[in-house]
């Protein structure tokens, strides 16, 4: 796996960005795939950043690796800011009007949608989030 | 990198975007239409060159929808099948009028 260690701050956004899509496009993922999984990266990373060492900041841990047989990027987001389960929030009702709807609360479900499988997991200080794409 | 084109004629603007219209980008969306849209009635977005949005840009769509509820209509066009899919997802082809 190729990691990398950045402080969680939305503007390093691009960074993990392009470190994600050099890795999927060295693996020649699809364009769809990548589009999606460029969606959950940023979610997630921008919810570290946000919220993780509110208001302070530290570091998010992003490491990228395909399976045995290259069909599947795997991608684990790790921080060691206060324990946080996205997973376990409540989805949005994507059934509102817009004027009912409230601003905001889309990120996790877009990433679910887009990811085949995402899961948490908190462990030696460390909130671990892992998701897993089908890039063929 | 998001590029922002306005095009103003009377009470319609016409703002197209090319690039990517994500956390980074989605404020300079906001500003620009914060700036323009007063006495608009009809506000359309081009996004045959929006190459990706994620949910910072669906955020600021909704907020130019809701204010176009109130003032005149707002239409989305040339939305790209991959663009397309993240509206249907998070239900917002039943709150924007795309075209």
């Amino acid at each position: 796996m190729k990691e990398l260690v950045i402080t969680a701050e939305t503007k390093n956004l691009d960074e993990v960005m392009t470190f994600v899509d050099t890795f999927l496009e060295e693996a020649e993922c699809s364009m769809k795939a990548q589009m999606q999984i460029d969606l959950a990266v940023e979610e997630i990373f921008v919810n570290i950043a946000s919220y993780a060492y509110a208001p302070g900041t530290g570091p998010a841990t992003i490491r990228v690796g395909l399976t045995d047989d290259g069909s599947v990027f795997v991608i684990e987001l790790i921080d060691q800011g206060v324990p946080y389960n996205p997973l376990a929030k409540e989805d949005p009702d994507i059934t509102l009007s817009a004027e009912e709807r409230k601003i905001g609360g889309l990120g996790i479900l877009l990433t679910k949608k887009s990811m085949d499988d995402v899961q948490y997991e908190y462990a030696n200080g460390s909130n671990i989030l892992t998701l897993r794409k089908s890039i063929r | 990198m998001l590029n922002i084109e306005k095009k103003a004629e009377g009470t319609n603007l016409e703002v197209k975007l090319t690039g990517r219209l994500d956390t980074v980008t989605a404020p300079q969306l906001e500003g620009a239409i914060k700036e323009s849209i007063e006495g608009v009635t009809d506000l359309s977005f081009d996004f045959s060159e929006l190459e990706y949005i994620s949910s910072a840009g669906l955020r600021v769509l909704l907020a130019a929808q809701k204010i176009m509820n109130k003032q005149g209509t707002m239409a989305v066009r040339n939305v790209s099948d991959e663009v397309n899919e993240i509206f249907e997802v998070t239900g917002f082809t039943d709150i924007l009028s795309i075209e």
